[in-house]
């Protein structure tokens, strides 16, 4: 009985999750076009619903209506794979993402609706996270060095020589800079003491905003690495090389129209989220308060369940803000400067936090 | 469960790894590289050991299969050309093989004391995994990565040769 409650329970929290993520990801992109067009002194869209928010549905649907269109040149298998891959890879991190307090119980609310529905309830059915991963900080980097095969099939399948170069840069730059973020978070483990998301933000909830690890944990500096790395491997403006438009047309996805190039568009901006949600977990104090507990704890369950959340989408919807404003602010590298920011400068400084790190913690 | 899941990926690293040397094209065989690599994951992570599993697919299947295809499409290598085969590799190569695993089967089964994972055993968390590599096996640790290190020196040294080379005869000229 309990394990039928369990498959029923995570598969419908799987459903409500990805088509939540899948709205985020639309509005994200309505969030940018509005943010950029008010940077550079125009409106944004504006004709579809009020304050045009209804456009990323009008979009969707034009994307699902347009002409799919497959060169004749194209390695078919490989090319029909790669944008699956690509969001695919995107869509599953929030899988061990708290994204909530994850103590809350479907129980919890069982109970207010009456002891009979409670006794039918079994405990243990979780709200805010869909997996507790022993080693979910390892799982977000693995499925994200998966996630790079989507860009690199994309352009070598396309069979089409902007695709190719666009493909090349972006794996090369994804290799590079995913070394700079890996290390950027090994300060944070090494305060933790875990991998587990769960108990990594725990930490940080004693004392409000003073024990989040950027501020209470010294890590501002792998917090900063973090970000930077973070731009260069979502592929994001100053780091958009490999789709920079005056050179290569379009980069991986030239070839590709209609749904798929819809596809690998989600992709990109569900990396965004992710990335701004492992900002938030390891940095920014994840779903806890950041007032700690200055105010009192409420001990209602619907405050319990919903500002925990509100905490959450508030942080990472300010990462993404901060994504805009960088892209409306600031030019494009050159690949040279790319790479040797990357090499010559993170990674030596994210070595360089680790061993500060450690000899903070061993002399403490 | 334990042993449904154990026949589904161990199943899907096998056909992975025969489709690997059954496939001309080069990038068909890295991708069935992939699979079996990942595949792999799952089934150290039925053992228990999470870390590993984890490992598997940052270091394998994330970063060094990304340069293998990488280098398969710098190089754009082409569709393979199907041979039959030599006569010698028939008649030597089949026989060797099921001796060499003959050999490693019985040294496999007559082996004491090497330990024993059962499917579900129950999970091997980090901290248990690095106070063995960190106390115990120290020594063959940091061996190790001195060996790697090695490697890295004796790769940026060939590159820096072939670059340093250029220079000279630009400068030459």
């Amino acid at each position: 009985m309990t394990i039928l409650w369990f498959i029923l329970w995570s598969v419908l929290k799987v459903a409500v999750i990805t088509v939540v993520m899948l709205l985020a990801v639309a509005y994200t992109v309505l969030l940018e076009r509005k943010l950029v067009g008010r940077i550079q002194n125009r409106w944004g869209p504006s004709r579809v619903g009020p304050f045009g928010l209804l456009q990323p549905l009008v979009d969707g649907a034009k994307s699902f209506l347009k002409e799919d269109i497959i060169p004749a040149g194209v390695y078919r298998p490989l090319y029909l794979l790669a944008p699956i891959l690509a969001l695919g890879c995107s869509l599953i991190l929030i899988g061990v993402v708290p994204f909530g307090d994850p103590s809350v119980e479907l129980h919890d609310f069982a109970v207010l609706c009456g002891p009979w529905i409670a006794s039918l309830v079994p405990r243990g059915l979780y709200l805010f996270q869909i997996s507790d991963v022993n080693v979910g900080l390892l799982v977000i980097l693995g499925v994200t060095s998966i996630g790079v095969y989507g860009i690199a099939l994309a352009g070598w399948s396309s069979n089409n020589k902007y695709s190719l170069l666009g493909a090349l840069r972006s794996s090369a730059q994804l290799v590079s800079y995913e070394l700079a973020l890996g290390l950027s978070l090994v300060g944070v483990v090494l305060r933790a003491g875990t991998l587990n998301l769960r108990l990594i933000v725990e930490q940080q909830g004693t004392r409000g905003f003073l024990s989040w690890n950027i501020f209470g944990g010294m890590q501002f500096v792998a917090f900063f690495i973090y970000l930077m790395a973070a731009y260069a491997e979502t592929n994001r403006s100053p780091f958009d090389l490999p789709e920079a438009e005056s050179e290569l047309t379009g980069g991986y996805h030239t070839e590709y129209s209609s749904m798929k190039f819809a596809m690998f568009f989600m992709a990109e901006y569900g990396n965004m989220i992710n990335v701004g949600c492992v900002a938030t977990l390891l940095f920014l104090g994840g779903w806890t308060n950041p007032f700690g507990n200055w105010f009192g704890t409420s001990q209602n369950i619907l405050v319990r369940a919903l500002l925990p959340l509100f905490w959450f989408v508030l942080k990472v919807f300010c990462f993404l803000f901060l994504y805009v404003w960088v892209r409306g602010t600031l030019p494009r590298f050159r690949y040279d400067q790319l790479m040797n920011f990357g090499w010559r400068w993170l990674m030596p400084l994210a070595i360089l936090n680790i061993v500060a790190t450690s000899l903070w913690l061993a002399l403490r | 469960m334990h042993l449904i899941l154990f026949l589904v990926f161990a199943g899907l690293c096998l056909a992975g790894a025969i489709n690997l040397l059954l496939q001309t094209h080069p990038i068909n065989s890295a991708l069935s590289l992939i699979v079996v690599m990942t595949s792999l994951a799952v089934l150290y992570l039925l053992l228990g050991a999470e870390f590993l599993a984890a490992a598997q697919v940052i270091v394998y299947a994330g970063a060094i299969m990304v340069l293998f295809t990488f280098v398969v499409m710098l190089l754009n290598a082409g569709r393979e050309e199907r041979t039959l085969g030599s006569r010698v590799a028939r008649s030597i190569g089949f026989p060797a093989v099921v001796a060499i695993l003959a050999v490693i089967a019985t040294v496999i089964l007559h082996a004491q004391g090497l330990g024993v994972a059962r499917l579900g055993d129950g999970i091997t968390t980090t901290d248990e995994l690095s106070a063995v590599l960190f106390t115990k096996l120290l020594l063959p640790f940091e061996v190790t990565s001195v060996l790697i290190l090695i490697a890295i020196l004796g790769a940026v040294a060939l590159a820096r040769h072939g670059s340093g080379d250029q220079a000279e005869r630009t400068g030459e000229e």
